[in-house]
């Protein structure tokens, strides 16, 4: 919950779905693409969170929720942003895209996977892999993808 | 009684309308008075026949979204008119409520052509919770059913239905499936998707009569009659705009709204299927009913209401459907060949893409549909793709095909309606 005072008005705000404001951003120059984000990122949503047994043996195999687009010479890392007006959670029709202490989150149970979030998300960063949406959840604040970088490439910003 | 905003209606409009007012104001009062009796999800209805979820799964917002967010609510009630000089609606039961705005978002209704010997309790509509609910029902008892129209929601009726075992049959007017929004390639996949499961689709072909015995029986324009048990007319959808008419507020096919979603009379809003509103890209005014379009149009009116003026920037026609696990995502003015068109067919993985100036103005992706989004974006941005229009049709295109000049200005932080973040933190 937030609570603030407007400028123009002396009204109290109460806003129940306001977002902190906290993203994920990379610095391109930065970014060598070692993809090791996206190794780290898949592991800790896996069943078991260990590197070998999410690679080899679980079933479903666990998916990274980070998008990395390569062409011949680049890397670009996209995550979820968290965006202030979630174009995402506008188109969902069932409700499982919702926001929650300024987290957008999903919540596979309620999915239809029409992919209107897929059709709405400008920057491309929910995936549909397996019949089922995947998309970041931002790691409870507390990134693994940010964590693990060696170059520092990826950074917390609110 | 008065309240500073009422809503009339409950479902993607006012939802959005709701929750943009109580990002500003917290303590503003909101009324909300709609015909249904509970608020939920129209456009899961075909995913509750196909048993892909339960019945408390069509309530989208959770069951105190509406306690919490402190709106009173009148539920189960019509609206009988609005007086718009003494600022008043009157409901059914008598009562009179005030208002400072209002909201009318009384949304769509299900367009019945005119058909001989077509009585109201021979055929079903597929639009709300009671239309699912008989549909259920009779479909126990049923073997047969044939649908009138294959739009999106004739067919996914269609697709759930002969999931149930029933042997449907589908009647259309047009040469092809879904002809207002796919091209004649996809059209035909998904055609053929349909014939694979054993779906008999009548192109070219309406129904003209209606008889009854055990069975109805259907005298169809090319001469043939066909007999079922469960009749479905699913033709489209038309705006509810009565109740706005009725109160001398202008309506042509729709409620008619400005880009601020007011309509002809000070302190009322609409938003939804009720309106017709002006299409971005087709550059002409239309009823577009769409659930973002109609969140997005009550949200900004919700935020108009509360004082902030704010302007729905963007609006096309956009659907994402998908029939057998094929999906399916068009924007714009997707299947126009007026234009320059780019497509390409793999298998079953088709895009197309139609640019004008340089500009992407409509797109179809079938098959493979990630990262559609990015393509909206660029529609929405205008931006001139002629420079890469090759490398539209890859399957994994993303940011980084785009010339790192305007990439990083895409991917700059940017809030399109940027009024929010000034106004009030």
């Amino acid at each position: 919950m937030v609570i603030s005072h407007t400028f123009t008005s002396v009204k109290f705000i109460f806003i129940p779905f306001r977002h902190k404001g906290m993203r994920i951003v990379v610095k391109p120059e930065v970014c060598m693409g070692c993809q090791i984000c996206e190794i780290w990122c898949l592991v800790a949503h896996s069943m078991s969170k260990d590197i070998l047994n999410a690679f080899l043996l679980e079933k479903p195999r666990p998916k990274s929720r980070i998008v990395v687009e390569r062409n011949s010479s680049e890397y670009l890392i996209l995550q979820c942003r968290n965006c202030e007006e979630p174009k995402c959670m506008f188109a969902c029709i069932s409700g499982a895209l919702y926001r929650e202490n300024g987290i957008l989150k999903y919540n596979e149970e309620k999915c239809v996977s029409c992919l209107s979030c897929v059709m709405a998300c400008p920057y491309g960063a929910v995936k549909f892999e397996d019949g089922k949406i995947v998309r970041c959840d931002l790691c409870n604040l507390d990134p693994v993808c940010v964590k693990v970088c060696p170059n520092k490439a990826l950074e917390v910003v609110s | 009684m008065k309240f500073e905003n009422v809503i009339i209606g409950n479902s993607s409009a006012a939802i959005g309308c709701v929750e943009a007012i109580r990002e500003i104001d917290s303590y503003a009062d909101i009324l909300m008075v709609s015909a249904d009796r509970q608020a939920y999800s129209k456009a899961l209805i075909p995913y509750y026949l196909r048993g892909k979820i339960k019945l408390e799964g069509l309530i989208y917002r959770k069951e105190e979204f509406f306690e919490r967010l402190n709106v009173e609510t009148k539920f189960g009630i019509r609206v009988e008119k609005i007086d718009t000089n003494k600022k008043e609606i009157v409901l059914e039961n008598g009562e009179i409520v005030g208002y400072k705005k209002l909201l009318i978002a009384t949304g769509g209704k299900p367009f019945i052509p005119k058909i001989e010997g077509l009585n109201a309790r021979d055929f079903f509509t597929f639009q709300t919770l009671e239309d699912v609910l008989r549909i259920k029902e009779a479909v126990e008892k049923a073997e047969s059913a044939v649908i009138l129209g294959a739009g999106i929601i004739g067919l996914m009726l269609a697709e759930a239905l002969v999931e149930r075992g029933l042997e449907v049959k589908v009647v259309e007017l047009a040469d092809r499936v879904l002809a207002p929004v796919l091209d004649k390639k996809t059209s035909e996949i998904v055609q053929r998707k349909f014939a694979e499961k054993g779906v008999e689709i009548l192109l070219n072909n309406t129904i003209l009569e209606v008889r009854r015995n055990e069975k109805k029986i259907l005298k169809l324009r090319d001469g043939r009659e066909i007999e079922t048990d469960l009749l479905a007319i699913a033709v489209g959808v038309v705006p509810n705009a009565e109740l706005a008419k009725n109160a001398g507020i202008k309506v042509n096919r729709g409620i008619v709204v400005n880009k601020r979603m007011e309509t002809s009379v000070k302190d009322v809003y609409a938003a939804g299927d009720c309106v017709e509103i002006f299409d971005s890209i087709a550059k002409t005014s239309r009823p577009i009913p769409l659930w973002i379009t109609a969140y997005m149009g009550g949200r900004i009116a919700g935020f108009n209401m509360s004082g902030i003026p704010r302007d729905l920037s963007f609006v096309t026609a956009m659907n994402s459907m998908h029939f057998f696990d094929y999906y399916i995502i068009t924007a714009g003015l997707s299947n126009s060949e007026d234009g320059e068109v780019i497509s390409r067919l793999e298998g079953e993985n088709y895009r197309r893409f139609v640019l004008r100036d340089g500009k992407i103005v409509g797109f179809i992706i079938a098959g493979k549909v990630g990262r559609a989004g990015i393509f909206t974006r660029l529609m929405e941005e205008e931006l001139e793709v002629s420079g890469f229009k090759d490398k539209l049709l890859n399957d994994n295109f993303g940011y980084v095909d785009i010339p790192e000049a305007i990439r990083w200005n895409l991917l700059k932080e940017k809030v399109k309606f940027g009024v929010v973040r000034d106004a009030w933190i």
